[in-house]
């Protein structure tokens, strides 16, 4: 049997206010009529607790877009999770700040898109900077400590010291930078976020000075732009190791952006349960452990530091998710890589932006 | 780092210490994960009530445990606080 997992990511809607370009969401996302109901959200709870979940994410889109959210709030504190949640900060008013505060939200993360309200609202799409910094003083005089994620890209990381300032203004206990991961919507506007070297050699040393200067005070976790590395990220862990995700139509994914493996079968909520799922579905089993591995992964020492990479990224940029992620230095592709860094870091016409839209 | 046996530890604002039936552990929740507990560590950590001294600690555990040290004490929180699950005053 496969260990339990610690984490549920509840996607609970992709609907959202912000259209960010670098949204991890899916090119297809899922429309209001197909998402779960409350009472399937209980019982994907009560399921993912009796698996060993000890942290629900209330992520999304937009959270705070489900009218159930109280309700949701209140059942999973109920079962003695850690309540985190995940928002753009639109529509968290004082007073919805307060009642979800005392139905048991333990967490709040929330979104910055750059450190000016030009640049904010203009990744955004909508003007939101104003409402995040009043959604962020909310949280601080109601107590819960609060996380600031900033997605990184080449259209603000030469700001990165003033998004680290914006943090600390904020009141923000950790931040958040992170790197553009390229699934979903920041993989169809790759050639518009990919940062240049140039760009993350000089954003490098500005973070490392904020977290040594920050210490004990606000914790900065810096997540690597990996198209740049020479060692894959260690996806998730492991695949089915540590966490889930459900999708706002039931779908039960072993990462957030799995569906693009269009291989993989996907079960869902509606059809069984979340325990027979980690346990025993083919999708979950796919690449759990070491056994799936091909060389030069399966007989180097680093898969145990980065369990092969991502298979996501390894099925849209080989076409074969069991394949060595194609970052790696060691990877037999990591050409494709490097040809993609070479002709889309600096474009001889830049692409506009694609803006996350429902269709 | 290192831990001074007069430091105060607190369990930071925002970690919830719990039981988990399923996994039969003591565990503490936080924004960046989960720590599952041994029993001398959630002992330890239940004590962390921003009054007790390290050396208060090991005293209160030692009727306990035997043998326990105010420097075994000091370590497991030094490790709590590289974590983000205590803070430590004094």
């Amino acid at each position: 049997m496969a260990e339990a997992p610690f984490g549920l990511l509840a996607e609970l809607t992709h609907r959202c206010p912000l259209q960010c370009g670098y949204c991890s969401n899916p090119l297809e996302l899922v429309r209001r009529d197909a998402e779960l109901s409350t009472e399937d959200w209980r019982r994907v709870f009560d399921q993912a607790r009796a698996l060993g979940a000890l942290q629900i994410h209330l992520s999304g889109g937009e959270p705070l877009l489900r009218p159930d959210l109280p309700e949701l709030v209140a059942h999973a504190n109920s079962l003695g999770c850690y309540v985190n949640l995940v928002t753009s900060g639109v529509g968290l008013s004082r007073d919805r700040l307060r009642s979800l505060a005392s139905l048991g939200v333990d967490h709040v993360q929330l979104s910055l898109q750059d450190a000016t309200r030009a640049g904010n609202d203009r990744i955004a799409g909508i003007k939101a900077f104003d409402r995040k910094v009043e959604a962020a003083s909310h949280v601080l005089d109601e107590g819960l400590p609060l996380t600031v994620n900033t997605v990184l890209h080449r259209q603000n990381l030469d700001n990165v010291a003033g998004i680290i300032a914006m943090a600390e203004r904020m009141g923000a206990e950790r931040l958040e930078l992170a790197n553009t991961q390229y699934y979903g919507w920041a993989l169809r506007n790759r050639a518009v976020l990919l940062p240049t070297r140039e760009q993350l050699a000089a954003a490098d040393p500005v973070v490392a000075a904020a977290q040594e200067r920050l210490r004990g005070r606000m914790e900065i976790v810096y997540v690597i732009a990996d198209y740049h590395e020479a060692h894959p990220k260690p996806c998730m862990y492991g695949w089915g190791a540590r966490q889930l995700t459900v999708a706002p139509n039931g779908d039960v994914l072993p990462c957030p952006a799995a569906t693009v493996i269009s291989s993989l079968e996907i079960e869902n909520v509606r059809d069984s349960s979340l325990h027979d799922i980690w346990h025993h579905s083919p999708s979950f089993n796919a690449f759990r452990g070491f056994e799936w591995m091909k060389d030069p992964c399966r007989s180097c020492p680093r898969k145990e530091v980065d369990f092969g990479g991502c298979r996501c990224q390894a099925f849209q940029l080989t076409g074969d998710a069991a394949a060595t992620d194609p970052v790696c230095s060691l990877s037999p592709d990591r050409s494709t890589v490097d040809l993609i860094l070479e002709t889309e870091m600096a474009p001889a016409e830049l692409p506009v932006m694609a803006m996350r839209k429902m269709r | 780092m290192t831990v001074a046996l007069d430091a105060v530890p607190r369990i930071r604002r925002g970690v919830k210490c719990t039981y988990d039936q399923i996994r039969e552990a003591h565990v503490v929740l936080f924004p960046e994960g989960v720590l599952v507990l041994n029993e001398t560590a959630a002992s330890v950590v239940a004590l962390c009530d921003g009054v007790r001294s390290i050396g208060d600690i090991a005293v209160a555990l030692a009727d306990e445990y035997a043998g326990v040290e105010p420097g075994d004490v000091a370590e497991l929180v030094a490790r709590m606080v590289e974590r983000r699950v205590v803070d430590v005053h004094g």
